[in-house]
């Protein structure tokens, strides 16, 4: 295993090399040419002060406010959602045998198409985005939940019995937390989908939003403006991801190392 | 006949594929009384313990508790598992605990007694481990303690030291000794392994190889308790015990790998 400090040294040094590519291939001609046009790929000093000509105002914290209050709702509606569907499903097989082949060919729908039905009834606002990242992160969390609790382990849920649980006490003690396992495992899957639900269903139409930024800067070719709102988009996810782990390392305490880092 | 702690009368146990595990098992088990339940693999053991937990019903035939017939689970069973049967999301003294707290007692109460239990099986300062953080023995020991805790009646074990190196198995016998004197329990305790069946019981009952195993023997052991389960192995009268029990077990023993020996 490699020490701490080396790791982040030689990450540093795969971002310097991707930019110095981008930095030569923009800015230094090489024969008399550029080999990364500046109108196709802008270049990394032009974009840097993009950057900081933005954060120097204070509307793109609005931005990227509107971008996580939507990504929030979505995970928090779409995982609400997820576990009460999932742990329903799983305790009435039933249930879940009439509604496998609606379950299979909703989750099969490319959710871009569903994003204009989304404006046309929730309008414009951050409610269409929500219900974008909400019907990707249902189902990740909803197949995790169903998953989480039939593969409770046999041994465990018949030692419970003869331990005098009843069928409450079995769900807050043995289901409940077997399900929330599997749906932490997946906790990094799901925030990132409700955040590509929150900037697709910016991008597709709406006043406000990282998405918004991006598709208004390449509706006028500007593409210092994208690669500004790329970066952005990069460190605001890079921030929610280790927020995440944060969250997971506190709520999964009696996981074995080994599968907390898989 | 005496009523006893568990009385099995001609249970028969079929699976729904038709399999007969267990034909006409008659056993009873008298109240402060050690047995042992030995034979082949396979030969249906551990499922005759799980009728007399209730975790299955037997396809005819009765099992009562007290004299009393028992229907659905058994609530005066503490039952110990072979495999991992710990919560893993609860540490050691909550996984304790945890019995009590089913009963409604107070968590600060449950936790209390949790730490004495923890304490009695040499793991007073384990509570706050989480069953990955410790050993086969230890997690078997913390089972133990979850058991024993809720004070039941009548102690099911099967092959709960299965699992575990040979040391361990007899430390944990030992263990398992002193606790089973401490308040004598009725004990039925499932293994394939005649000298551990023989170092700490009072009966030792001997199983037909499978499928429609029925019971073949019923063996006095009239060792003198307080017993150390390491040293008794080294008794002649262990020694005279374990050789007239395994030529009945022995034919079985063949009978059960009959088609690979």
């Amino acid at each position: 295993m490699i020490a701490r400090p080396q790791l982040i040294a030689l990450q540093i040094l795969v971002a310097f090399a991707l930019i110095g590519i981008w930095y030569v291939g923009s800015s230094v001609p090489i024969f008399g040419t550029y080999f990364l046009p500046k109108f196709f790929f802008s270049t990394p000093q032009d974009v840097f002060m993009r950057i900081v000509k933005m954060f120097s105002g204070t509307t793109i914290w609005k931005h990227i406010g509107i971008t996580l209050t939507e990504t929030m709702l979505a995970f928090v509606i779409g995982s609400l959602g997820g576990v009460v569907f999932g742990f329903w499903f799983a305790r009435k097989p039933l249930v879940a045998a009439v509604f496998e082949p609606y379950i299979k060919m909703a989750n099969a729908l490319p959710r871009v198409v569903l994003a204009p039905i989304f404006m046309l009834w929730l309008g414009l606002g951050i409610w269409s985005k929500v219900a974008l990242g909400f019907t990707l992160v249902f189902f990740i969390v909803f197949f995790n939940v169903y998953q989480g609790v039939k593969e409770v382990s046999p041994v465990v849920l018949a030692n419970a019995r003869m331990l005098g649980l009843n069928e409450r006490q079995l769900f807050r003690h043995v289901y409940w937390p077997s399900a929330l396992s599997w749906m932490f495992s997946s906790l990094h899957t799901s925030v990132g989908f409700a955040l590509v639900g929150a900037v697709v269903g910016e991008y597709l139409g709406a006043a406000a939003g990282l998405g918004y930024l991006i598709h208004e800067a390449e509706g006028v070719f500007d593409v210092t403006g994208v690669f500004a709102g790329m970066v952005i988009l990069a460190a605001f996810v890079l921030v929610v991801d280790a927020v995440v782990t944060q969250i997971e390392k506190r709520l999964l305490v009696w996981r074995p190392e080994a599968t907390q880092k898989s | 006949m005496a009523a006893g702690a568990v009385a099995l009368d001609r249970v028969t146990i079929a699976y729904p594929n038709g399999y007969e595990a267990v034909t006409a098992a008659d056993l009873v088990v008298g109240e402060g009384e050690f047995v042992s339940l030995v034979g082949p693999t396979g030969c249906g053991k551990s499922t005759l313990l799980n009728a007399a937990a209730g975790l299955i019903a037997p396809a005819s035939g009765e099992v009562r508790i007290f004299g009393a017939p028992l229907q659905g689970l058994n609530r005066q069973a503490g039952y110990l598992f072979q495999q991992d049967a710990l919560m893993p999301w609860k540490n050691a003294a909550d996984n304790v605990a945890i019995g009590l707290e089913a009963a409604g007692v107070p968590r600060a109460d449950a936790l209390a007694r949790a730490q004495d239990w923890l304490t009695r099986v040499g793991l007073k300062n384990f509570g706050d481990r989480y069953p990955h953080q410790l050993s086969g023995g230890q997690k078997k020991r913390v089972a133990m303690a979850q058991m024993l805790i809720r004070d039941p009646k009548i102690l099911l074990m099967d092959e709960p030291f299965g699992p575990l190196d040979a040391q361990t198995r007899q430390i944990m016998g030992n263990l398992l000794l002193d606790l089973w004197a401490a308040d004598r329990k009725a004990l039925i305790f499932v293994t394939h392994d005649l000298e551990e069946a023989i170092a700490l019981s009072d009966r030792v009952v001997i199983m037909s190889s499978g499928p429609k195993a029925r019971i073949i023997g019923d063996h006095r052991i009239d060792l003198p308790r307080p017993r150390n389960a390491l040293d008794i192995r080294l008794d002649t009268r262990f020694h005279n015990i374990q050789q007239s029990i395994w030529a009945q077990l022995r034919a079985e023993v063949i009978k059960a790998y009959g088609d690979v020996a």
